[in-house]
Parts: C-alpha cells; structure tokens; sequence
C-alpha cells in the first residue's frame, strides 16, 4: 500500500514540478485562452491543492480525471480500453511462455549435460540478453514483411501471433532456467530414489512426484514476470500498432497527457506491486514448508 | 654394485644428502597467492567467460579507435557537400556502391573508401554510425555502472555498518524502489527531466553530450543503486563483526577509515560482479530509452536509435535493422556471460543457478 502510495504521489510531484504544459505546444495561445483552458482543468490552483483533489477522486470514485489532449475522454476511459488489449495480449503471452518454458525446462533437467540440455540452455540465455525490441522488429520483419504469414498490424485477429509470441519470449526464457535448476534439485531428492525403488514407471516418477515440486519456484517468478510483459508490451505494442496500454502510455509522455501518464504509471504500478504480493502468498499458502519472512 | 633381489646389501646410493633439484620436487608450497590472481586464473579457466571477453574488448576497442582515422564522419550528409545542390544520388546506397561524384572518381582511378554497410536515408555512411551508436552504448553503460557502483556501495555500506535505524530508512527505500516498475519510472523521469535539463545545460561545456544522455545517467543513479546497495549492505553485515573490524575500532579507527581500509577490500568480489553485471543492464536500458525515441539526441546514433530508423525501412533495408540488433544482442550477450564467469571466479559462494 505505501508502495502504492508513494508511487501515486512521486508521479503527480514529478509530473507537475516539470516546467511545459501541455498546453504550450506548437501552437501559440493566447494569455486569456491558456488561462481558461488551465482553469477548466484546475490546473491554476495551487499544487497541494490539485493533488489532494486528485487523490480524493482516485480514491473514491476511482477516478483518474479527464485527458487533457484527448477531448472528452477520460483517463479511467483510455486505460480501460487499452488494458482490455493488453490484458489479453499478455495473458496469452504469460501462459504460452509457462507452458513452454516448464516443458522445456524439465527436459533440460532430466537431459542434463547432454546436447539437448545445452542446447536449451543456450537459447534462454540468448533470449533474455536479446531485448524484445530487436526480436519483435525482427519478427515483424520475417514473418510479415518478408514471408507475409501474419499481419503486421496487431489489431487484427490474427496479427495477435507475433506480439504474443515477442513478449512471451523473456518469460518462457528465464522460466526455463529455474524449472531446470528446481527440476535438478527435486530429483536429487530422496523420495525420488524411494519411488524408483518401488518400481514406479519413471513417466509417473516425472509428472506426479517431481514435477509439483519443481515448479513450486516458477511462482516466485509471477510478480517479474508481470513486470516484464508490462515493460515489453510499451516497445511490442508500438513496433506492431497495438491499440493497448503501453502504447498510450509511451503516446501520451510524448503528448505530454499528464493525466493519462499519471493514470497510465499508477494503474500499471498497482499490477506490478499486487502481482509481487500475491506470489509471495500464493508461494507460502503452495508449499507450507517456507516461512514468509 | 650387485643386485641380485635377495642380497640384503644396503644400496648406500639411496643415502646420499639430496640435492637442490631433489629438493625442489618435494616442495608442495606454491607461490602465495592474491584472491584477485585466484580470481582471474578461475576466469581464464572458463572458457564461455574469456570468450565473451574477448569478444568486449575488440567491440570496444573497435569503438574507440575506428572514427579516429575513418575517413567519414557520424553526422556527415555526403551528398551536401558546400555551395553545391543536393546530391539525392547518396541516400540510401546499398553496401558497397558509391554516389555519383565518387564514382566519377574511381572512374578516374582515384580511391574511394567504400561505403560498407551503405548510407542511411540522409546519406550518412552507415557503418560509421553503427561504430558510433555501439560506442554510445558502451560509454553509457560503462560510466551508469561506475556511478551506480559509487552511489550503490555508500548507500549499502552506511546501512549496513551503522544499523539501527539508517539501516530502516535506507532498506524502506530500497525496498520501494525494488517493487516499483523500474522501466515505467525511466520512461516517466527520462521523459520529464530531458526539458529543464536541456535549459539548465545551455552553454555548459556538457551541452555537447546531449540532454538526453545525462537525464539517463541521472534516471539510472536513482534507481539502479539499490540491488548494489543490497548487496553490499549483506556482506557488510557479516564482515563488521569480524575481530579485525573490532580490533581497528580499539585502536581508535573512525568509521569512514574502517569502511574504505577493511571493508572496501573484502567487499570487492561483490562489487567487481554487480558492476559486471549491471553494464549489460544499463546498455539495454538505453537502447530501449532509444528506440521509443526517449534516448540520445537527434543527429547522434545509438544502437536502439538506429534499430528504430530503420524500421520505417525495413522492407527493402533489412541489412539497417539487422546491424545493429546483432551488435547489441552480442555486446549485451557475451556481456552477461562474462558477469556470469566473474561471478563463478569471485564469488563461490553465491547460489549459481543452472549448475548442477
């Protein structure tokens, strides 16, 4: 909650404290006019005054204030139909990137120190040094320039493939790395040994004995995982033209929107910091053998 | 002498005084041996680490000492030249072909140098701006970890030496910090700060580097010190209360000579590897800044800036957006694996996680 809190507050100082309006564009307007158009939005009030006024709204009616560049929309407005884009784009992304990792990492594990292993290895390494700024311009450019599989606009149907498949890169990556180090660990163990001892069929040693365990430490991974679809979808989002919320978000610092700024860093901030917090429980309530600290 | 295996006669050669040679062989001290050396031998062992290198160090080096004899410049428009018209004919060239001047030139026989990965829409060579933006990159890299190295161990080492309540205040920060959406908060500042500061920097001598770069290095300072922080705040708590820490401290050593004279030294395992490790980070920071427009100023290339450009092109330049993307996925790939091998060499006892 402080986190939140404090968050909320740095933006509204940060984004205020900085000389240039959004009202001092290319256009020059007159005295009177500015002084209008400032009042209307309570901009001439002094700043603790704005900011408790902001915070009231935020906090009781949910209420981000109205975009200053976009007329007649408001911020709780955008935000709603861009997170109903992204959601989707990032739900998919987060679960092709699990599954995919989770495979590939027990395969690494249970291949260890073979070809296929390092294989593995490798390419989630180069993954996650690659960022997803250069793997998403690249796909764009093969797969929909070049070979003309997909759209290269986001928006339609089909052209969710290629962002969803960018952003669920990093994730599947660094998913990968740790089911394998957990998977190594878990088979190591010594219930392992005694299910073998009992005969038990190594495909069900596998799935029903290892597997639970191993991947109770990808769980640990929700709170950056989100992070980093949040971070990733900015860049994805506008190399592939999706209508989503990073994509307003980058669009409106460069607009200087600073309602829709504020509300854009809060809302996604609160994802963040909520996401961080219930892998923490999520991670103790799954296995009762950790402590939280 | 006789050796038949049954006579019981002394072989008198096996009571001889030994020799220096003889000596030598028996000696199992090696030479001492500083916990940097032993560092390094490690590092040299792994092969992935001195790889990775060695691949730095041409790419740095490359950087640094191309553009000195390099006949064309970053920012140079070839086709516009002085009191002549526009020359449309160098935009855009392909690797290795010349504008029309040029090759009026060669046709007389003179030397041009080649243009080899072509020029960009504005007829700027653009290998020269690939050296360029990588060199960028690099120096920003470099120089946001030293300052996040600086600012990352006082922080971390007040906290951890003195405790109590600094130790909260300071640990509170970083744990805000730590939850916060790094990215969206370097998008936000990065954005904000680039107007005053262009205002404030006018006609310092740090006008030249750009606005840009420096509402970086300020975005980094404030929010990568606190992994550094960490880190060295929990090797510090475990080493102030060692006999030597107490020792110096009877002997009337003040906080700041025990911090910089023990401590420091013991800490530099850690550091050496978080710095390592934050380069990489810190490149692709810039690079990200850069490519949504957020990063170095205009006419100065960087890689993310160039791998932007050019997708505008990218349907008949694909070569402009490949370039760079493969420079900085190596710079930042063979960067981390060698953080990795740092970390192996100098830290043994951190968890390495993907090791058997």
């Amino acid at each position: 909650m402080l986190t939140i809190f404090i968050v909320i507050t740095a933006t509204f100082f940060i984004m205020h404290i900085v000389p240039g309006g959004p009202f001092t564009g290319e256009k020059a307007v007159s005295e009177s006019v500015q002084a209008a158009m400032e009042a209307k939005y309570g901009l001439d009030k002094p700043l603790i005054v704005q900011y408790g006024t902001y915070l009231h709204d935020l906090i009781f009616n949910f209420d981000l204030g109205p975009s200053l560049k976009q007329k007649g929309r408001e911020v709780t407005e955008i935000i709603a139909d861009g997170f109903a884009v992204s959601a989707k784009l990032g739900l998919v992304a987060a679960a092709w990137g699990c599954l995919v990792g989770i495979i590939l990492g027990c395969i690494a594990a249970i291949k260890r120190n073979t070809f296929v292993d390092r294989l593995i290895m490798v390419i989630s390494t180069a993954f996650i040094s690659m960022p997803s700024f250069i793997v998403g311009s690249l796909l764009l450019m093969i797969f929909a320039c070049n070979l003309g599989w997909f759209p290269a606009n986001g928006a339609d149907s089909g052209g969710m493939f290629l962002p969803v498949l960018t952003l669920g890169l990093v994730p599947m990556a660094n998913i990968t790395r740790l089911t394998r180090s957990s998977m190594l660990e878990v088979l190591g163990q010594g219930y392992i040994r005694t299910a073998k001892a009992k005969g038990i069929a190594s495909n069900k040693i596998l799935f029903s004995h290892a597997l639970k365990n191993a991947i109770i430490p990808d769980i640990t991974y929700f709170g950056p995982l989100i992070a980093s679809i949040v971070t990733g979808s900015l860049v994805v989002e506008q190399i592939f033209a999706v209508p989503g919320i990073g994509r307003a978000f980058v669009q409106s610092i460069v607009n200087r929107d600073y309602t829709v700024v504020m509300g854009t860093t809060i809302v996604l901030a609160c994802l963040v910091v909520i996401m961080n917090l219930l892998s923490d429980i999520l991670y103790k309530a799954v296995d009762p053998r950790i402590e939280l600290k | 002498m006789n050796k038949t295996p049954l006579n019981l006669q002394i072989n008198m050669d096996n009571f001889l005084p030994a020799t220096d040679k003889d000596k030598e062989q028996v000696k199992t001290m090696s030479k001492p041996s500083t916990y940097l050396k032993d560092g390094f031998k490690q590092l040299l062992k792994n092969k992935v680490a001195t790889v990775s290198a060695i691949i730095i160090i041409v790419i740095a080096l490359a950087a640094i000492f191309i553009p000195i004899f390099w006949p064309y410049h970053y920012e140079d428009q070839l086709g516009n030249q002085p009191h002549q018209p526009v020359d449309a004919s160098y935009c855009n060239l392909a690797p290795f072909q010349y504008g029309t001047t040029e090759q009026a030139k060669i046709d007389n026989g003179e030397f041009v140098f080649p243009h080899i990965f072509g020029t960009d829409a504005a007829g700027r060579d653009y290998f020269i701006r690939t050296i360029y933006g990588t060199r960028i990159s690099l120096a920003v890299g470099f120089f946001a970890s030293i300052m996040v190295l600086i600012i990352g161990f006082v922080m971390g080492s007040i906290s951890g030496f003195f405790g109590g309540k600094v130790d909260m205040v300071i640990m509170r920060i970083v744990d805000i910090f730590y939850s916060v959406p790094d990215m969206l908060i370097i998008v936000l500042l990065a954005a904000v700060i680039k107007e005053p500061l262009t205002a404030l920097l006018a006609g310092t001598p740090l006008e030249s580097i750009g606005s840009n770069i420096i509402s970086m290095f300020i975005v980094f300072c404030l929010l990568y010190w606190v992994s550094m922080a960490r880190q060295v705040r929990g090797q510090i708590l475990t080493l102030r209360e060692q006999d030597y820490v107490t020792a110096s401290r009877a002997a009337g050593g003040k906080s700041f000579w025990i911090i910089m004279k023990h401590l420091l030294p013991n800490c530099i395992g850690i550091i050496i590897v978080y710095t390592a490790l934050q380069i990489p980070a810190a490149i692709f920071t810039e690079s990200y800044l850069s490519f949504l427009g957020l990063g170095v100023n205009a006419p100065m290339p960087s890689l993310g800036s160039l791998a932007s450009d050019a997708l505008n092109g990218m349907m008949t330049y694909f070569y402009r957006l490949i370039i760079p993307a493969v420079v900085v996925s190596l710079i930042v790939l063979s960067l981390n694996l060698f953080g990795d091998g740092l970390r192996d060499a100098f830290d043994p006892k951190l968890d390495k996680q993907g090791d058997k």
